[in-house]
């Protein structure tokens, strides 16, 4: 499972890889997004997916599944929520000022 | 702190009250109260001389400084020291004299003049009395910062600021690569005292890296000496006014190379390699030097390079010099003492008569407004006295009896004449190219000292070449170089006189321990030595030299002559202005202004440190146990997935790019069931609905958006990268699973699984982790999201109005 998951997660670094190198703003933003499911996933893949009990006491159980990862990448999706929301309104507002997303257009001078 | 400190320091605490003087006192000339100091200082040296090193003492005296660095002020004043401190104070002290006629006070910004000249004066003392390699080296450069000021002291000339740069780029390359030949002794020896590197001098000759040593240590004072090919920047410094050029460029600064050669003789000479480089570079200078100054039509230009030719004679005699120090023993080495005694008197001799054909011309450059040869003549009658300074100084530039010059040149003659005679390294082959270089060296020095004087003030007087009424000049503007003159005169009459005073404690500096027990070297100098070689030498120089004169015009057509710039100065102008384009070049390929760019260089790089990393360690491997099983399932889910995300790229309707994106995030939530995190799922859930509004709504005030639509171009490069940092990825993630499998690294969730309810009464372990044991993280996440809400608020509402919009 770990060998399957290592897979999955390269391939979304490399789809994300590719939309972050691409012209257009908003494809960047996506592969923003994209890098972060991969990295969420990379932690918990590499904290072991052992099959065990949900890490709640309740359960009753002899094994659980690793808490701190969890808790890990719990912070790790707020944060990138937050920068996503922000990254994204940024680009809303470069859009609504130069109107283009197109960022070698949004270069600047050429001679530079 | 002794007084001999506080006597380097001087010179700055005054150029500190100089802008005082000036402002408040501007009936008084600021140079007289400048004029006090190196005339207090030289009188305290003559003390000095007289009661301490002239009898074979040294003084010296230590402050610390940064002591746990081993940078300690030590001033150390013995003979070497001693005749290089007379000599600025000295020359110093006429130069101020000379310079209070020289510059008007209403129309120059005194102030400035004299402060750098003050600094020039400290830094340089300081050069010579500070015996560790730190210190010197800071005296050494803000040598260099205070010529660089005074050779732009009339910054509205762009000639005077390009002679400036030029001259701090070449001087302070030299001084990096001395700093850098100071920290390699330093590494050999373990001190930066010189005087200690010299008794430990068998240390450095036995250290591999004493090549490497000397050699930086001869760059910097190739380059402050104006040697070869590093002469370029003396003609340039010309541009400065006039006592600087005989302060700095002819007297003190440029001689402040030949102090370090001399210096470090001990430590670096006695080899072949020394000998040659400092030798082979002092007698091409010598030689370069004399045929560039003949064909110089400005006055300072004929100096100049004269300066540079004189100066490479003083470093080709401490080369053959140098000699001594390998035959340490027997009776020839008595021979090349004498080089090195010349070489010290020709030094004195060099700063008496060069001093005073620089404030001649100085003079004449005042009173006439020109120093173009080709405009003056017949000035004899109208300016008697220059004539007569120039006269005198001219004739011992060119070796003519009875004055100094002529004594040095005898004895540079013998000393090239003994040079062929070593019996080691080559000289066999080589050694008669010595005394020929020089001979015709000094042919061309007479020549031009003809032409200096000949053309100055023979020929026809013509009153319509000058902008002025041209008369001799004031009294106190001649006072510095008749003295200069006087000096001359007495040198050459009684040599002796510097003979056991000045020359024989600097020679015992220059070669310690050479003469032992009591012995003394035989210093006695006598201007007139026999019908010998050396003389007929210097007949043929003046026949020749005077010949060559008499038929200046035939030759004068040739294109050499025509050429008055240096060949090298193309060179230097080329590659600095190579360093400029190329530079340029390089940032302009590099920084492209594009993101993607940036992006691609960042992955590439990252791709390639990791792949060599785990290359070169061999860290390719597979987990193989502990491995989790995968269920049915999850091949369904995982495929799904996979194919979800390959699609993004190909997408080109961005509706459905966020639906896809989205659909991507609530399979991550499924994964996050799979695997058994609850609450991840929950987070996840929410959070992609949340972010699917969110560019659902950016996209709603995305109008124009939507036309736009392009096609992404599909790069092969961005795909190479792009499968390069996801094979990458999973690499990694592989050996490093593996790694840890296989030295068994336990995980320390154990102690949360233990303790959640025991210590913190919750059962839900993850949120117990979030808000209990690593609640520190949650306060800084919520913080995260607050600055972004406020950013995302700051972004919308608040728009600069009035003007324009970046």
């Amino acid at each position: 499972m770990e060998i399957l998951m290592s897979i999955t997660v390269g391939v979304l670094f490399m789809v994300a890889t590719y939309l972050m190198l691409s012209r257009s703003i908003f494809r960047i933003v996506m592969g923003l997004v994209i890098i972060s499911h991969g990295a969420h996933l990379l932690i918990l893949t590499m904290g072991g997916l052992q099959n065990g009990m949900p890490p709640l006491l309740g359960q009753e159980a002899a094994n659980y599944t690793d808490p701190l990862p969890q808790a890990l990448i719990l912070t790790a999706i707020v944060i990138s929520f937050g920068l996503t929301a922000f990254v994204l309104v940024l680009a809303y507002r470069t859009y609504d000022a130069h109107k283009t997303d197109d960022l070698d257009q949004l270069r600047g001078t050429s001679d530079e | 702190m002794t007084f001999l400190h506080w006597a380097i320091i001087s010179p700055f605490l005054l150029a500190i009250l100089i802008p005082f003087f000036y402002r408040y006192i501007p009936k008084i000339h600021t140079g007289w109260f400048v004029f006090i100091l190196p005339l207090a200082l030289f009188g305290y040296f003559m003390q000095q001389m007289l009661q301490t090193t002239s009898q074979g003492g040294v003084v010296e005296a230590s402050a610390p400084w940064v002591p746990s660095l081993q940078i300690f002020y030590t001033v150390y004043l013995d003979g070497l020291s001693i005749l290089f401190a007379l000599l600025i104070t000295g020359i110093g002290a006429l130069v101020v004299l000379y310079s209070i006629y020289y510059l008007d006070k209403k129309k120059e910004a005194l102030n400035n003049f004299y402060v750098y000249l003050l600094m020039f004066m400290g830094a340089m003392l300081g050069v010579i009395i500070s015996d560790n390699m730190i210190v010197l080296y800071v005296f050494w450069e803000l040598t260099s910062l205070s010529s660089a000021l005074l050779i732009s002291y009339w910054f509205q000339r762009d000639k005077s600021i390009y002679g400036a740069q030029k001259s701090m780029l070449i001087t302070v390359f030299g001084g990096f690569a001395m700093l850098g030949g100071f920290a390699i002794l330093y590494s050999i020896t373990g001190t930066f005292s010189i005087q200690e590197t010299i008794a430990s001098a068998d240390l450095v000759m036995a250290s591999n890296l004493f090549i490497p040593a000397m050699i930086l240590v001869l760059l910097g004072a190739f380059t402050k000496s104006a040697q070869f090919p590093f002469h370029i920047w003396l003609p340039d410094a010309m541009e400065a006014p006039t006592p600087v050029s005989a302060y700095l460029h002819s007297a003190t600064m440029v001689k402040a190379g030949l102090y370090l050669v001399a210096r470090f003789t001990p430590v670096f000479a006695g080899v072949p390699e020394w000998f040659w480089i400092v030798s082979g570079v002092g007698l091409f200078t010598l030689f370069w030097g004399s045929l560039s100054a003949v064909r110089q039509k400005d006055l300072k230009g004929i100096l100049a390079f004269s300066t540079i030719s004189q100066l490479g004679l003083i470093m080709s005699l401490l080369g053959v010099g140098s000699a001594s120090l390998y035959f340490n023993d027997g009776v020839e080495n008595a021979l090349y003492h004498a080089a090195i005694m010349t070489a010290i008197f020709h030094l004195i001799n060099h700063a008496t008569f060069k001093g005073s054909l620089f404030m001649a011309i100085g003079i004449i450059d005042h009173e006439t407004g020109t120093r173009d040869i080709n405009r003056l003549g017949g000035l004899m009658t109208i300016m008697p006295v220059t004539f007569t300074i120039t006269l005198i100084g001219a004739a011992s530039m060119a070796g003519i009896p009875p004055f100094n010059g002529f004594i040095s040149k005898e004895m540079f003659f013998t000393g090239m004449l003994e040079a062929m005679e070593i019996s080691a390294w080559n000289m066999q082959t080589f050694g008669i190219l010595f005394p020929v270089i020089a001979w015709v060296a000094s042919i061309f020095t007479f020549l031009y000292c003809l032409i200096l004087f000949f053309k100055t003030f023979t020929g026809k007087f013509k009153p319509e070449n000058f902008d002025k009424h041209v008369h001799e000049a004031p009294i106190g503007m001649l006072i510095s170089p008749i003295i200069l003159v006087v000096l001359v005169i007495v040198f050459g009459l009684f040599p002796n006189l510097l003979a056991y005073s000045l020359i024989e404690p600097a020679m015992q500096s220059i070669l310690p321990g050479v003469m032992t027990g009591g012995e003394r070297f035989y210093v006695d100098i006598y201007l007139w030595h026999g019908f010998e070689l050396e003389l007929f030498m210097t007949m043929g120089v003046i026949a020749l030299g005077t010949l060559l004169f008499i038929y200046m015009k035939k030759w004068s057509s040739l294109a050499i002559y025509k050429k008055e710039s240096d060949i090298l100065n193309p060179l230097y102008d080329g590659s600095l202005s190579a360093l400029v384009t190329g530079s340029q070049k390089i940032t302009r390929a590099q920084i492209t202004g594009r993101l993607r760019d940036y992006l691609a260089y960042m992955s590439i790089f990252i791709v390639l440190l990791l792949a060599y990393t785990m290359f070169r360690y061999d860290a390719f491997s597979m987990p193989t146990e502990n491995i989790s099983p995968i269920p049915g399932y999850m091949w369904v889910l995982v495929l799904l997935f996979i194919l979800t995300t390959v699609v993004v790229p190909f997408i080109n309707d961005r509706m459905a790019v966020i639906i896809i994106v989205g659909a991507l995030g609530f399979l991550v939530a499924i994964f996050f069931v799979a695997f058994r995190a609850p609450d991840l799922a929950l987070t996840q859930f929410l959070i992609e609905t949340v972010v699917v509004v969110l560019f659902l709504l950016a996209f709603k005030h995305l109008p124009n958006l939507k036309k736009e639509r392009t096609k992404p171009r599909i790069q092969v490069t961005n795909a190479i990268i792009s499968v390069g940092v996801g094979v990458m990825v999973t690499l990694i993630g592989l050996s490093s699973y593996a790694f840890r499998q296989e030295n068994g690294l336990e995980s320390i969730s154990q102690y949360f699984i233990d303790n959640s309810y025991e210590l913190a009464a919750g059962e839900n372990m993850v949120n117990v982790i979030l808000v209990d044991f690593r609640g520190l993280d949650t306060i800084l996440e919520v913080l995260v999201l607050a600055i972004a809400a406020l950013g995302v608020i700051t972004l919308i509402k608040l728009r600069m109005t009035g003007r324009e919009d970046v």
